[in-house]
Order: structure tokens, then C-alpha cells, then sequence
């Protein structure tokens, strides 16, 4: 490790030692850049809830679940960004503030360059025919009482209002016959479809208006096994005939390997390693990373052996001091405890956020 | 994983989608209507009054609304299976004023069915937009609109009624009154009950926001109110059914229940409920059929739509078994 890759991230505000970072990294074109974002999600019910007694007074309480704590992300035009971790550590939450679905607490979301987290829906509505989104639970994300036909050509009418009705139903026709669906089932219901056939109505959705950025969320882990292979080759494919940036969500180490360019791993809120799919396979450096790698069933024998994290993970109500994986990483010390570490760049071009790797120790 | 499966799923003959009634065919409702007896005796009864309703000046031998085919004479005459008095034109008997009490039942029925369902048409379209906006927007407008709606169930429909019509009744006369009494009927009880539908469509749009069609079609950017209502309310239609079956029921015993008090229709156009009441006074005198009729009309019209509601709430709700 050089003095010039490594940067001291203790006494420096978190948002311009990550501008620097990210200058030095945005060679391509970026197209989303998420910076310093929060969410945390009042769960203290309404203010009458809130109300307690303690110590003879009445003192009012709030309770927060801090679902993302500082995330700062590029993503690069192009490429398909995975973003990986156990349940509940944020990927979705991120997804959806990605898309405004939900507002964040603090940070900013840009697109191209142009803020998008303060719009309002009309100002927004540009943006989202470049942005859409495939979700996760294909029985849930269509209309129950709408034709297939009808789902489709909603999007492509918003968001083409002079088209004739010839013109909309050819665009659907097109959608329809790219994901691999007969257009002549577009009178049907999304019931009487099966999961990998609905879960391509739902691309076929997203791709009605011509994104260039899609956002998937766990778009293939309802799916039967068989059938996920063949979604994620339609999600490549698309991605190349339509020159398309992903934003994928999922836990499935073996389709990261597969589909993602970069791989941003999350845990507990936080961003620990952000690396090219490669690197991250070939030298997980984030104490956490090595876990989760290690945890991936493998057929050759002489694999490393599983390395078992102690304890659970952390409640997000009452987040650890310091680094969020402290309590269970088995090389933190003092000063993992005290202080949150920063994303760094490694030698290998990863950024790590680990004051281990960062002390030279790991 | 193996990623080599191919990309296209095998083509499959293109079958032509079913219409509408195929598909209802292919229902759950369908099936157990099938089965059931008495849901299928039920609606047969139920369609028997709408018919009656409808085609009740066809099928009526006079018009009770018509002065001048009433004879005093004809008062009170009972029913004509009672061959000592009864008089075959007659075959239910007549009224105190000598009007055919089958044909005043008939007009009665359209009345009463006619105020139940406008009733509820207004109860319906108040509710519903109410209770799509308070569980769709949720927070502060959600909890202003559910205040109002706790405010306006806490006094009872008969109560608020009560007031409004004997208000209107003492302030603007009671000429003014008969004629707009189904008016007046119809907004009363539409107003003071709209709270049960936006209850239960509020609970329904609760459940249905969080699913991911409702995300999708707010990524996609469509307007509030185009989610609400395109989305939303069509994925909420199986409880505003069940709903509106009880309420016409309960709107048609509301109208009875103020037309008895003498706050409903007026005696020269009589609904169910009115004719009861215009009866009392006789039943001691020996002519029961002025009320009983009707009476046994009115309970079998409200039964058979309980019964309806009933098991249209069971088809709809699976998870809802009777104990």
C-alpha cells in the first residue's frame, strides 16, 4: 500500500474526502451519484405513542430504525453496480430512494449531474422515463385487475401522449416479443401467468419507455431456479441491445459473479467494499466480504474454510459506535469501536471502508 | 447455475383469450353460487322484487297514485281468499282510503328499493373517495378524515335523521316536504352512513399500497389520483360488494323505520314502511293485512339481501370460515 492510494479518514468530514475519491474514479461518464445518503424510519408510532412517563414527567420518546447511514455511490454508465448483503442491511431502501420512492433523511441523489431526491412528482416525470424499476415479487408488482396489455401500454402512453394508438400498441408488441412473451397474450391476466413468464411482463414493463437506467431489486430470487437463469440472460441481453446501466440488488453471490461489473457490499447501512466483480472475487479485503465470499458453496475441495462470524447482526435501532461490524469482526480493536472507518482506495483500485486495512494490518 | 438454457420460452400455440362471461364462468363465485342453495334461492327472490319493482306499473291492476280509481267504499275490504268479505278485484285487500293493497305494495317496493340503492350509491361515492384519500395519503389527512368519520358514527343514523327531517319538516312545511320526502330520505341516510364505507375501503387500501403494483405504477409516474383510482379501488371492489349488499338492506329498514314515525314518504305515495304505519291504527279493528302484508314483504326483501351479503362475504373471504 502507497501513501498516495491510502488516505487518512479519521479527522476528515466524510463528504469531501469522498468527493476526492470519487473525482479520481469518475473517469467514464457517471450517471447516478448517490452522496452522503441517510434514511432512518420513525417507528415510534404517532405522537400520543411517543408520549412516556418517566421520573414524574412526561417526556416525549423517538425511536428510529436507521436503515442507510452515509451510503456514497457511483454508478457508471454501462456497467450492471450488484449491490450484495444479508437481509435487512439496506440494499432496498437504497433502490428506493434511487428511485424516489422514498424520500431520504440527508444526501443527495443526482442524475446526470442534476439533483432528483427534491423534485416533485411532475418534475420528476422526465426522469422517470429514464429510470425505472423491476421488483422483486413478480405477483405482487402486477395489477391483479389489469390485462397484461393494458399494464404495458400505460407506462408507453404517460409518457408519449402524442403517440397514435397504432404506435403504442406496436412499442408494447415490441416490448412483448423482446422479453420472450407472445404478443397475442396481452387480453390475459397477470394470474394466468407463471412466475418467470410475469416476471418478464415486468421487464417488458420497465423497458416500455426506453430507460437507460433500470433498478432491480432482488428481480430473480422469487424465482425457480431454472427460471432465473433465463431472466438474468434476458436482463443481459437487454442490457446489451439497449445499452442499458444497471442498479441490481440481490444476495446471490453466484449472479454477482455472473451479471455485475462492480459489486458494492452493504452491511448494517453502510457501504464496506465497493470493487470491480473481479477483484472482489479474487481478494476480498473488507473483513466482512471475506465472510460472506467464504460462505459461497463451492465443489472444489480445496477451498478455504467457512469463516463463521460470531453473533448476530446488530439491531439497526441502537446502531454499534464506530464501525457497524466491530461487535463481530474478529480483528477489530479499539479503534473500531470508536471510530466509523471511511471508504479507501486499495491498491487493487477497490475502495474499502476498514481502518484494518487501512492500519496495514489486514 | 447453469447459464446456458435458452433465452426464449418454447412457443406454445397462441389459445384466444376468454371473454368476460368465460371467465366469470371460471370463478370462485360462480362455483360456489352453483352450490349453494340458498344464495341461488336468495337471488331468485331478490330478482323477483327487482323485477316486481321495476315493472310494477304493468303488473299493478290500479294505480294508487291515481285519486280516481280509489273508492271509500272499497275500505278496508281483506284479502279475497276470505270469501265472505273479500271482493276478487282485491286479492290482498284494501287499505283504509280503498286503494288495492298488491298494487300499493308494488309501488311501495319500488320506493323502498329505490331509496335503499340511491342511499347507498350516495353512501358508496362519499366513502369510497373518502377512504381512498385517508389510506393512500395516510398521516395527518388520515387521521382528520377517520376523526370525522368517528364523529359521524357516534351519533346513530335514526337519531341524525330524526332531526334533519323533523327540522326540515316543521321549517319549510309539510306540502315542500311530501314532495321532496325520497329526495330528503335519500340524502340523509346516504350522508349519515358513508363512514362504514370509507372504514372498510381504508382498510383495504392499506393492504394493497404496500404491494408492488402500486410502487410500479408510482416508478412509472402516474398522478395520485390516477393510482388511487385505476390502481387501487379496482383491488378493493370484492368488500365494497359485500358492504353494499347489507347497506341496501339497512338504508331500506332506515327509510321503513322513518316512515313509520311519519318522518318518511307520505300516505299518498307509500313505501313499504308508511304502509305498515298507515295500518297500525287498524290492526285492532280487525284489518291486519294492512300491515302484516307489507311487514312480511319488507322482512323477506331485507332477509334475502342478508343472505346474499352474507355468503357473497364468505365466497370473497376465504379466510373467513364460519365457526
Amino acid at each position: 500500500m502507497t501513501d498516495q492510494t491510502v488516505k487518512v479518514s479519521s479527522k476528515l468530514e466524510p463528504s469531501s474526502e469522498q468527493q476526492v475519491a470519487s473525482e479520481q474514479q469518475a473517469s467514464s461518464e457517471t450517471l447516478v451519484q448517490i452522496r452522503g445518503l441517510y434514511k432512518k424510519f420513525n417507528i415510534s408510532g404517532d405522537f400520543l405513542d411517543q408520549l412516556k412517563f418517566k421520573g414524574g414527567k412526561i417526556v416525549r420518546e423517538q425511536e428510529f430504525v436507521h436503515a442507510i447511514n452515509g451510503v456514497n455511490l457511483d454508478i457508471q454508465k454501462g456497467e450492471a453496480l450488484c449491490v450484495v448483503g444479508e437481509s435487512g442491511c439496506g440494499k432496498s431502501t437504497v433502490a428506493r430512494t434511487v428511485m424516489g420512492l422514498i424520500t431520504p433523511t440527508a444526501g443527495t441523489i443526482s442524475y446526470r449531474g442534476e439533483r432528483i431526491d427534491d423534485l416533485n412528482d411532475k418534475q420528476l416525470l422526465p426522469y422517470r422515463k429514464k429510470m425505472q424499476m423491476i421488483f422483486q415479487n413478480p405477483y405482487a408488482s402486477l395489477n391483479p385487475r389489469m390485462t397484461i396489455g393494458q399494464t404495458l401500454e400505460e407506462p408507453v402512453r404517460l409518457h408519449n401522449p402524442d403517440w397514435s394508438a397504432q404506435q403504442v400498441r406496436d412499442k408494447v408488441h415490441e416490448v412483448m416479443f423482446s422479453v420472450g412473451i407472445d404478443p397475442s397474450w396481452g387480453e390475459r391476466f397477470a394470474h394466468e401467468f407463471s412466475g418467470g413468464q410475469r416476471q418478464r411482463i415486468s421487464i417488458a414493463r420497465a423497458l416500455a419507455v426506453d430507460p437507460e437506467f433500470i433498478v432491480a431489486d432482488e428481480p430473480i430470487s422469487a424465482l425457480d431456479v431454472s427460471i432465473q437463469a433465463q431472466v438474468l440472460n434476458l436482463l443481459m441481453d437487454a442490457q446489451e441491445k439497449r445499452n442499458l446501466t444497471y442498479l441490481f440488488i440481490t444476495h446471490d453471490l453466484a449472479v454477482v459473479e455472473h451479471f455485475g461489473t462492480r459489486v458494492a457490499v452493504m452491511y448494517l447501512g453502510t457501504l464496506c467494499e465497493l470493487a470491480t466483480t473481479k477483484t472482489l472475487f479474487a481478494k476480498p479485503r473488507h473483513p466482512y466480504t471475506q465472510a460472506l465470499m467464504s460462505a459461497i458453496p463451492r465443489l472444489e475441495d480445496d477451498r478455504p474454510p467457512h469463516i463463521k462470524l460470531q453473533g448476530e447482526v446488530p439491531t439497526p435501532v441502537n446502531l454499534p459506535s464506530g464501525c457497524v461490524f466491530h461487535g463481530r469482526c474478529p480483528y477489530a480493536n479499539e479503534r473500531c469501536k470508536q471510530e466509523i472507518p471511511q471508504l479507501i482506495t486499495t491498491e487493487e483500485g477497490g475502495q474499502v471502508a476498514c481502518h484494518g486495512v487501512e492500519e496495514g494490518r489486514l | 447455475m447453469t447459464m446456458s438454457i435458452q433465452n426464449k420460452p418454447t412457443p406454445v400455440a397462441p389459445e384466444k383469450a376468454p371473454n368476460a362471461w368465460q371467465r366469470f364462468k371460471e370463478t370462485h363465485v360462480w362455483h360456489s353460487f352453483l352450490k349453494d342453495r340458498v344464495a341461488q334461492l336468495s337471488f331468485t327472490i331478490f330478482m323477483g322484487y327487482v323485477l316486481m319493482a321495476l315493472f310494477a306499473p304493468m303488473i299493478a291492476p290500479f294505480d294508487p297514485y291515481d285519486a280516481t280509481q280509489m273508492d271509500i267504499m272499497n275500505s278496508e275490504l281483506p284479502p279475497s281468499w276470505n270469501e265472505d268479505e273479500g271482493d276478487p278485484q282485491f286479492w290482498l285487500g284494501t287499505d283504509a282510503q280503498g286503494r288495492d293493497l298488491w298494487s300499493t305494495i308494488l309501488y311501495g317496493t319500488r320506493i323502498s328499493l329505490t331509496i335503499g340503492i340511491c342511499a347507498v350509491l350516495l353512501q358508496a361515492t362519499i366513502g369510497i373517495i373518502i377512504g381512498l384519500i385517508a389510506g393512500y395519503r395516510g398521516g395527518r389527512v388520515d387521521s382528520i378524515l377517520m376523526r370525522f368519520a368517528d364523529v359521524q358514527l357516534s351519533f346513530s343514523t335514526m337519531m341524525v335523521a330524526i332531526v334533519v327531517l323533523a327540522i326540515f319538516q316543521a321549517s319549510f312545511g309539510t306540502a315542500l316536504y311530501q314532495d321532496l320526502a325520497m329526495i330528503m330520505l335519500v340524502l340523509v341516510i346516504g350522508i349519515a352512513e358513508w363512514p362504514q364505507y370509507a372504514r372498510t375501503i381504508r382498510a383495504s387500501v392499506l393492504a394493497e399500497k404496500r404491494k408492488e403494483y402500486v410502487d410500479a405504477a408510482r416508478v412509472m409516474g402516474l398522478g395520485q389520483i390516477r393510482i388511487m383510482f385505476r390502481h387501487i379501488l379496482p383491488n378493493t371492489l370484492s368488500p365494497i360488494l359485500v358492504i353494499s349488499t347489507v347497506q341496501v338492506a339497512n338504508a331500506i329498514i332506515s327509510e321503513a323505520s322513518l316512515s313509520f314515525l311519519g318522518l318518511g314518504m307520505p300516505v299518498s305515495q307509500p313505501s313499504l314502511g308508511s304502509l305498515i304505519s298507515s295500518g297500525f291504527e287498524y290492526i285492532f279493528s280487525g284489518a291486519w293485512w294492512i300491515t302484516v302484508i307489507p311487514g312480511l314483504v319488507l322482512i323477506v326483501l331485507v332477509l334475502v339481501m342478508n343472505l346474499l351479503g352474507d355468503w357473497l362475504r364468505d365466497v370473497l373471504n376465504p379466510k373467513l370460515y364460519k365457526g
